[in-house]
């Protein structure tokens, strides 16, 4: 089964291949695929002339030990970026999208992949997210109808409200 | 105090529906019990030892007398008629039901009360000074800060998942009572130039691996406070272990990089955050502050002449005064301590029926509010001089007057292994021996000034790294002995206790402090306190005297050589 990805608040099916190096693959060596294609940092960064010379649509894989200050200088060639979760509970990839967004003004997709749940969704979408791979068996229509909205605002400067709510009161 | 406005409630309203939903969606299998643990714990959720323990956070110790009222009868529908105030000023009930939990939730939400983030790796509750607002030392009242570094911590989108729990303390007294330099950030507030500002401490810890943090900052005007703590978590959540619990606290990171090259990108982080959104405005400092105003002091409760001849009457009275009550900075009025330390009663254990005649009291002679303090009492921060005596009179009567305030018995401990699941060892009936050995006043008033302090484990809940003596429940050979250290201290000169040697049994503990105890008794001169001698005389003393005759170490080992 998939991940159910989530975007612009519905639900959609996936166009984006992400490429993954099995074993004894090496990001020199192993052989591009065609299409959209999201591809992990070091493979990006081993075969970078050849993945621009042959691919329009170019996405990019960030795993949380992976620094967006490595990319910085790349960041116009993604139309996606996607940050993985390996555990919902390592929270390295909120502070990755916040800085894509408010340090480097990435305007593509930040697409949020791994163990995608539910109850993540409202701090994902307020850090930067707006594509959310859901993980699999979940009910992405529970989570559509209920996850973003669990709050109705928030204290503090983000993402998706840059003026904090003490700069906004009446 | 704060009042919710239609913010503070709509959010935490819906934090009740969401938990609800929550609890739900397990009950169905629509989480797994992995996915449920944080979420729950976010909201103070244990599951421990016996039941599920529940945390309920008071915010930088401050409490009404309806939230008390509140927690009183939340303590006695849906738990056995008390609760357990712990180093973080919190309630904790020790026998819920889970599928009570959200209903618990929407009857503290309706007296501005939660359990947000009270435990889990998160942002915790943010402690601050007893006598914040009241204390005669005070330069400045840290409770509108702490007001905005709540708000700020609650929810935050881009910390909710840390390496590890995070806790915050703030200060702004002449003497530190709120252990900031054993936080992982500890924050002092004080005036530089005529602007007020703090000093940033970072990376502090009592459990596993005890540190004195580190100032990172000496001072920083206190409108950027929020800007700067976004860059020192965004350090830290970026850069801290995540591999190794034991390892991911804020402190590992700081002694791993050094505290230079931890300043070095906290800086760098700020400088992108500086002067931006997050920058506290006067407006919004002015709006909480004025929560914070005075109550109507009287101008009249000055004359105490009432007390000073009840004082000399009644000697029992003379010893409450001496110990429970502090200076305040009104002429005429004190700070009253309600000691939870009855000798034989669980340190920080309050029945239902006494948080209710806790709460008269605040209604009656504290302009209806109250404070928890870290060392697990309750404050009344405003009594009239002249009501003094009607407050002992009640507060003894509801078994809240003993008058052991910086005593040997009055005994930060934790839960333990009685209740909790991390305990390596039981910690109340430790406390509650010595407390049995020191009953008598005389000699518990003679011993004078004395911090001890009790920790099940090395997660240090009982702070007993910082209490004169320390006492550390660890298992060997899954039997429960305890480590005791002597010389520890929280304040300005904060530091660890030193190890006095290999650990006892229970049985041995109290005549342990016995010993130590003599061992002062008889070298202290003039006015020294138990501290002043250790400092003076060293540790040898009191560790010949607690192993005479009791083989250790290398004789030890060469005993059972022999044997």
């Amino acid at each position: 089964m998939m991940a159910q990805l989530i975007k612009n608040r519905t639900a959609q099916a996936d166009t984006w291949l992400t490429l993954e190096l099995a074993e004894g693959d090496t990001p020199e060596t192993l052989a591009l695929p065609a299409g959209d294609v999201i591809f992990p940092l070091a493979v990006w960064q081993a075969r970078k002339a050849e993945i621009i010379s042959c691919h329009k649509r170019i996405g990019l894989l960030l795993q949380p030990d992976e620094r967006v200050e490595d990319v910085a200088g790349d960041l116009d060639y993604f139309i996606v970026i996607a940050i993985n979760f390996p555990k919902f509970v390592d929270g390295r990839g909120y502070s990755t999208a916040a800085l894509l967004r408010q340090r480097y003004h990435y305007q593509g997709e930040v697409r949020a992949v791994g163990e995608v749940l539910h109850d993540q969704l409202f701090y994902l979408q307020r850090v930067g997210f707006d594509s959310y791979a859901l993980k699999e068996g979940k009910d992405a229509v529970y989570a559509l109808a209920a996850g973003f909205s669990a709050f109705s605002d928030g204290y503090q400067a983000s993402t998706s409200q840059p003026q904090p709510y003490f700069r906004r009161r009446a | 105090m704060y009042k919710y406005d239609a913010i503070d409630r709509q959010l935490v309203n819906e934090r009740v529906a969401q938990f609800r939903d929550q609890v739900r969606r397990w009950q169905s299998g629509e989480l797994t019990n992995d996915e449920f643990r944080p979420l729950r714990l976010q909201n103070g959720l244990y599951i421990q030892r016996h039941a599920p323990m529940f945390r309920i956070a008071v915010p930088y110790a401050m409490m009404n007398s309806a939230q008390l009222r509140t927690l009183a009868s939340v303590a006695r529908k849906y738990d056995r008629g008390y609760g357990h105030f712990t180093t973080r000023h919190n309630l904790q009930l020790n026998w819920p039901k889970i599928e009570d939990v959200p209903d618990i939730l929407t009857e503290l939400a309706a007296v501005e009360m939660h359990a947000i983030q009270t435990s889990g790796n998160c942002l915790r509750n943010i402690t601050t000074d007893q006598f914040a607002g009241v204390a005669a030392d005070e330069i400045i009242d840290p409770r509108p800060l702490a007001e905005i570094l709540r708000q700020w911590t609650t929810f935050h989108p881009e910390f909710a998942f840390l390496p590890r729990k995070f806790k915050i303390a703030i200060s702004g007294t002449e003497e530190d009572r709120a252990v900031t330099w054993f936080h992982d950030i500890g924050l002092q507030l004080k005036q530089e130039n005529g602007e007020t500002g703090f000093t940033v401490i970072v990376g502090g810890g009592l459990g596993r691996t005890p540190i004195r943090g580190q100032v990172v900052r000496e001072f920083l005007p206190w409108q950027h406070i929020l800007s700067y703590c976004e860059a020192i978590l965004r350090v830290y959540n970026r850069f801290g272990r995540r591999d190794n619990a034991y390892k991911a606290r804020i402190k590992i990171l700081v002694q791993a990089l050094g505290v230079e090259e931890f300043t070095r990108l906290v800086e760098a982080e700020w400088e992108h955050g500086k002067d931006g959104p997050a920058t506290i405005t006067q407006a919004e400092f002015d709006r909480v502050a004025a929560h914070f105003t005075a109550p109507a002091y009287s101008a009249e409760a000055a004359d105490d002449s009432y007390i000073a001849a009840r004082r000399d009457a009644e000697k029992p009275f003379a010893r409450w005064l001496e110990r429970n009550t502090h200076a305040h900075k009104v002429a005429g009025y004190a700070a009253v301590t309600l000691s939870l330390k009855q000798h034989g009663i669980a340190p920080g254990d309050i029945t239902s029926e006494q948080m209710e005649t806790v709460a008269d009291l605040a209604d009656r002679y504290s302009f209806g509010e109250l404070r928890i303090s870290h060392e697990q009492n309750v404050i009344l921060a405003d009594v009239r001089q002249g009501d003094l005596y009607a407050v002992w009179q009640a507060a003894r009567d509801a078994g809240l007057a003993t008058p052991n305030i910086g005593l040997l018995t009055g005994i930060i401990c934790c839960p333990g292994g009685d209740f909790c699941d991390l305990a390596n060892a039981k910690s109340i009936p430790i406390a509650n021996a010595i407390q049995a050995r020191f009953d008598d006043l005389d000699y518990l008033f003679d011993i004078g000034e004395i911090d001890l302090n009790i920790s099940g484990c090395m997660n240090a809940c009982g702070h007993h790294h910082v209490g004169h003596i320390g006492v550390l429940g660890v298992d060997k050979n899954d039997a429960e002995f305890y480590q005791v250290t002597l010389g520890g201290r929280q304040g300005n000169e904060a530091k660890l206790g030193k190890v006095i040697g290999p650990s006892f049994s229970a049985g041995e503990m109290p005549d342990v402090v016995a010993k130590i105890i003599d061992v002062y008794i008889e070298n202290r001169q003039d006015e020294e306190r138990f501290l002043d001698t250790f400092d003076r005389i060293g540790i040898d003393p009191f560790k010949n005297r607690v192993y005479e005759g009791r083989a250790h170490g290398k004789a030890k080992a060469a005993e059972k050589e022999a044997a």
